[in-house]
């Protein structure tokens, strides 16, 4: 045993690395969190505790508020990106449409241009049609964004389902509706579960637009987090962050086990 | 057709885009017989049979089942039931709700649906295993449960997609006539399509040969092996065996006229449509009897005699198998004894297993 492998040298640091830079920040969150006294140049907080847990989810501390509407416009996000991207991604997958490729594309372009100007946009129109400063109004900007999501996976979800089992239950006697219903529709429920659950998670963080349609009518987390963090007030802004990561955690660690690896391969396909 | 047709298909013709996969194609199938649908892929076969069913649209001609014009029916709605080569059983129910697919949708009562189950894994040999899910079943239990589900909806006619090709050699030989006898037993009309030529000889009452999107001959079996009507059913059939030679057709009689390696032969026509001038013989090595040169047994009449060397010899099993080079043609013709390499022999085709056909017709596909 004369050589020693020195290799473990770099891959530690490098590992290391990587662990701080995931972990790094969201130490410094937790923190922030419990952290009642916490000023430069000190290292850690100077005192502990949950006095900012009691003010956000004091009745007047909105978080809760926040939370509920976060939550609701993410539900109706889901369902109404669902109710388009299941049929949608079912005759892209089946039908053979000309320019399948160019339609998909399509679903692209409102994360292809700045978002900004669209919002601005868009809340201009909104707020001449009343959908400014509405439920409704913020779920349809979401929507538009939880749709490439949405109808990429079903798509493949659909794809990852073999035509002959739909047949199948055609020939003995299933119409397509009821072939649809009870085989390809539960065969492809996973799937859908994970474009669902990313739907989701995009509408709970998303934040620009929701600032230009919603506010200051419609508060969601993440509005909440701006207004905290811009007012100087970390410990709330930390706690509503950390509000934030419960699901979008939760749901990772979830999403893998229903996004298997022959819908994957076809994503975009 | 003697029996009156169950099921007519009648001058369909199916195509995708311009490419046309079956061409003014008729095919009458009489109630309770076993029809195979043969050739090599591409054919049309799985075309025909999905048309059939009901997934593939014809652009002309008609389907009628029992005077019923099916034509532009649903595939639902026509009261036959398909299974698939990969079987296409659904993974996320269990063999019993598989099997009970088709019934639930008719409506049937629990309790009827059950016993049908039952009756079905009884039938099948799938007692037992009514709560598993496919994934859990072998290669031949899935065949089976996929055969049940179509059974058990009673259907007019089953049409079976190459049922057996995704089938482990051995036990695909037990279920051919497992589902033969069943077929038998139940009466039930079926059209079996296949690539393999002992699977349609030992299933089906009918075997119907196709090539390029049209029939090329359909009957017995027997027919069909011994009396080939073109040379792509010949070669199809395993009379692989090729040679050329000038023919003079006068009444009753065909006179193959004395070449390099043969003398003479004056066979009878035996009904044949033969016009005289180039024609191609063909015959299968097992056909053909092999002796020494020296050897002076009179040759039987109407058999061919041929005169060639022995370029090798192999033993694949039961008989010796020789590589005959007779000019530029090479045969192949076994044999019970082993003849050396090198060795001049005489080979004599009988005239019944000798095929002959006019060169240069459209058949030949080789």
């Amino acid at each position: 045993m004369a050589r020693v492998d020195l290799w473990w040298l770099p891959r530690a640091l490098i590992l290391g690395l990587l662990a701080f830079i995931i972990f790094g920040p969201l130490t410094n969150l937790v923190l922030w969190t419990v952290a009642e006294k916490w000023y430069f140049p000190h290292m850690l907080p100077l005192e502990y505790g949950f006095s900012f847990w009691q003010r956000v989810f004091a009745p007047r501390g909105n978080a809760m508020g926040s939370l509920l509407t976060s939550i609701t416009i993410a539900i109706l996000t889901v369902i109404a990106s669902l109710a388009l991207a299941i049929p949608a991604g079912y005759a892209l997958s089946r039908l053979k449409l000309p320019f399948r490729g160019l339609i998909l594309l399509a679903f692209l372009i409102p994360q292809a241009f700045p978002n900004l100007p669209v919002y601005v946009n868009i809340a201009r129109f909104f707020y001449q049609i009343g959908l400014n400063g509405t439920i409704a109004g913020v779920v349809m900007v979401h929507v538009t964004h939880g749709l490439v999501y949405a109808v990429w996976i079903a798509t493949a979800a659909f794809s990852a389902v073999d035509t002959d089992l739909e047949e199948a239950a055609r020939s003995i006697g299933a119409g397509p509706f009821r072939a649809f219903r009870d085989v390809t529709l539960p065969l492809a429920a996973p799937g859908l579960m994970a474009s669902a659950i990313f739907v989701f998670l995009e509408s709970l963080d998303e934040f620009t637009g929701t600032y230009f349609v919603g506010a200051p009518d419609v508060t969601t987390l993440p509005l909440l987090l701006y207004t905290a963090g811009s007012g100087g007030n970390y410990q709330i802004a930390s706690i509503t962050a950390l509000l934030l990561l419960v699901p979008s955690i939760g749901f990772m660690l979830v999403v893998e086990r229903f996004l298997r690896a022959d819908v994957l391969s076809k994503v975009g396909h | 057709m003697t029996i009156q047709a169950f099921l007519k298909v009648e001058k369909m013709s199916v195509g995708y885009g311009a490419t046309t996969v079956l061409d003014d194609l008729d095919l009458g199938i009489g109630k309770g017989e076993f029809v195979a649908l043969l050739g090599s892929s591409g054919c049309g076969k799985t075309t025909l049979l999905r048309t059939i069913a009901g997934f593939a649209k014809p652009n002309a001609g008609s389907i009628r089942v029992a005077g019923r014009d099916v034509t532009h029916m649903a595939p639902d709605k026509r009261g036959m039931a398909l299974v698939f080569q990969s079987y296409a059983l659904w993974p996320h129910m269990t063999v019993a709700q598989n099997i009970g697919y088709g019934l639930k949708l008719q409506k049937r009562s629990r309790e009827e649906i059950d016993a049908r189950i039952k009756e079905m894994q009884d039938l099948l040999g799938l007692s037992g295993l009514g709560s598993r899910k496919p994934g859990q079943l072998s290669g031949g239990q899935r065949q089976r449960v996929a055969l049940g589900r179509a059974l058990a909806i009673d259907p007019e006619i089953l049409l079976l997609d190459e049922p057996l090709s995704n089938l482990d050699a051995r036990i695909r030989l037990t279920v051919r006539h497992e589902i033969r006898s069943l077929q038998k037993r139940l009466g039930i009309t079926a059209i079996h399509v296949t690539h393999d030529r002992e699977e349609a000889m030992v299933m089906a009452d009918r075997i119907v040969i196709m090539n390029a999107g049209r029939i090329e001959q359909q009957g017995s079996p027997e027919a069909v092996y011994n009396m080939p009507a073109s040379p792509f059913v010949a070669a199809f059939m395993g009379a692989e065996n090729i040679l050329s030679m000038q023919a003079r057709v006068s009444g009753e009689q065909i006179e193959l006229h004395e070449g390099a390696f043969n003398a003479s032969t004056v066979t009878a026509r035996n009904g044949r449509d033969l016009r005289s001038g180039p024609v191609e013989l063909r015959f299968r090595a097992e056909a053909a009897r092999l002796t020494s040169n020296s050897a002076t047994a009179a040759v039987e009449p109407g058999a061919l005699e041929l005169r060639g060397q022995v370029t090798s010899v192999s033993y694949p099993g039961g008989h010796w198998r020789h590589a005959v080079r007779l000019g530029v043609d090479e045969i192949l013709v076994d044999s019970d004894n082993p003849f050396g390499q090198g060795e001049i022999v005489k080979i004599s085709v009988p005239a019944t297993a000798l095929f002959i056909f006019n060169a240069s017709s459209e058949g030949t596909a080789h």
